[in-house]
């Protein structure tokens, strides 16, 4: 498995809890339209995220991050 | 022009030289609003006071009414020595500054309400800024530049993030009053970056207290610098009342303490202070200090009298914490769901099932002649409906008896309780 592949399994991994409306997530699957998650789900995602890879996504690069896609590449860069 | 035309204007897309309609972001806010406002319940958020007889009490729609959702910890608004400070600053200074503290917006007054915020605190610097809300802002977007990191806990009050969207700096929440998840983040960081971690003393929506000793100390571990707001702790917790820092043994370690006049001190204003040797320097390159004007010579006055009276309120923050033990395990006893297991603050939340039951609840302590806030998303955390109490010192023991009463009828009146 490439790296991103492993990336992206485990990133999807952690979403699945908070995917209520059971719908089939690739790449470009939005997290406020397509998830229909709330600011709170998110900050309670981000924070497993964070945790699952040691990283730190600030508010900041959370604002850049409309997909699942675009997070998948972002947590690649940041842990290096 | 025609309603039918209006109506059909209105429907139309934004093309064509039409202007797009900016407030049509607020439609769902409005339509939630209207529709509750339609069951014929009274406005929550457009209550006026007609009469304020007392720190506890006013009238409210020809009623007389408890208040027991202001901020008003220590009831010094009617303080004789506060009102007559007031009105000789007012006589002899008039009624406004006109001016920027950096221009000639400075009275002697406003040094002076700074020297008592020194005595207060026992600190070397104060900065008194003409709201709360301002001086975080003012501080928070200062203080932190553009490579450094602002660390702040996932509940901070508004005023805490706007100074955040106000700054450049990069943003790090973590999860409430979880000190393992704070020291996680801080560790994460680039060692070398500047740090500020952004804590409260009491947090307003639920009146939790913060895990101060720990987190100040995971902080000063990874390098950070630690700022505080002590709003809702300020004359009330503490051996001084200066608050949950000073109540845990850390305020030492605390870089920068922010703080309000409009609760314990009971008028209008906001201010730091600090024992850093550098701090006078955020005078000239604080844009929320520097641009607006200073406040009025007899907010000042009446502020600088009552914090020096409340350095003296050790027999009224001993009836305070009374009063918040009682209604605590009054409210509990009568099954109603708190937002803390005990009483931390003056401030005790009423978690309601749901906005409509909330408001019902309410309305129906208002028409017995009590006001409570209602608190709403998003100013609440995790979604909750509040009816949030605060306590005051000049509460007697006897009202606080009568507030039980209130809840226990409306309550079960409109099925919050069985």
């Amino acid at each position: 498995m490439t790296d991103r592949a492993e990336t992206d399994a485990r990133v999807k991994a952690l979403i699945e809890p908070f995917n209520k409306k059971e719908i089939v997530v690739g790449d470009g699957t939005r997290f406020a339209q397509d998830l229909e998650w709330d600011s709170l789900t998110v900050l309670d995602f981000v924070a497993n995220i964070e945790d699952e890879f040691d990283i730190v996504i600030t508010m900041n690069q959370q604002a850049e991050i409309e997909t699942v896609g675009q997070l998948v590449d972002a947590v690649g860069k940041l842990k290096g | 022009m025609t309603t039918n035309a209006l109506r059909q204007a209105a429907d139309e897309p934004p093309s064509g030289g039409r202007e797009a309609d900016l407030f049509s972001k607020f439609d769902p806010l409005i339509q939630t609003r209207e529709q509750l406002l339609s069951t014929g319940i009274t406005d929550p958020f457009g209550l006026v006071m007609e009469e304020v007889v007392s720190p506890t009490v006013a009238i409210c729609n020809g009623r007389k009414t408890i208040l027991l959702g202001t901020y008003n910890y220590m009831g010094m608004t009617f303080d004789p020595d506060v009102i007559a400070a007031g009105k000789k600053a007012l006589d002899e200074f008039g009624s406004g500054t006109t001016g920027s503290r950096v221009l000639n917006g400075t009275y002697v007054g406003h040094r002076a309400v700074e020297d008592a915020l020194k005595d207060f605190y026992a600190m070397d610097h104060a900065m008194v800024f003409s709201t709360g809300y301002q001086a975080n802002l003012g501080i928070i977007s200062t203080m932190a530049g553009k490579d450094d990191y602002i660390i702040l806990d996932i509940d901070s009050h508004a005023s805490i993030y706007d100074g955040c969207a106000l700054g450049n700096a990069q943003i790090v929440p973590f999860r409430h009053n979880d000190v393992d998840a704070l020291e996680k983040r801080l560790k994460r960081l680039p060692p070398e970056a500047g740090k500020l971690v952004v804590l409260e003393g009491v947090y307003s929506m639920l009146g939790d207290i913060a895990p101060l000793k720990e987190m100040v100390a995971v902080s000063k571990a990874a390098g950070a610098m630690v700022l505080v707001d002590e709003a809702h702790s300020m004359g009330f917790i503490g051996e001084h009342g200066r608050g949950v820092a000073e109540a845990q043994g850390v305020i030492d370690d605390i870089d920068l303490i922010i703080g309000t006049f409009s609760k314990s001190v009971g008028t209008v204003g906001g201010f730091c202070v600090s024992n850093h040797p550098k701090f006078e320097i955020l005078r000239l390159v604080c844009r929320p200090y520097v641009f607006t004007a200073s406040l009025p010579p007899s907010v000042v006055a009446t502020a600088a009298t009552s914090i020096r009276k409340l350095m003296h309120g050790k027999a009224k923050r001993d009836h305070l914490w009374v009063n918040s033990q009682k209604l605590h395990a009054g409210l509990k006893a009568l099954g109603f769901t708190l937002g803390t297991e005990q009483p931390q603050s003056a401030i005790i939340a009423v978690i309601m099932p749901d906005l409509e039951r909330g408001a019902a609840m309410w309305e129906a302590l208002l028409h017995v002649g009590l006001y409570v806030n209602l608190a709403r998303p998003p100013a609440t955390p995790a979604n909750m409906t509040l009816l949030r109490c605060s306590l005051c010192a000049e509460h007697s023991a006897q009202q606080v008896d009568e507030i039980l009463g209130m809840f226990e009828s409306a309550g079960r009146k409109t099925g919050v309780i069985a």
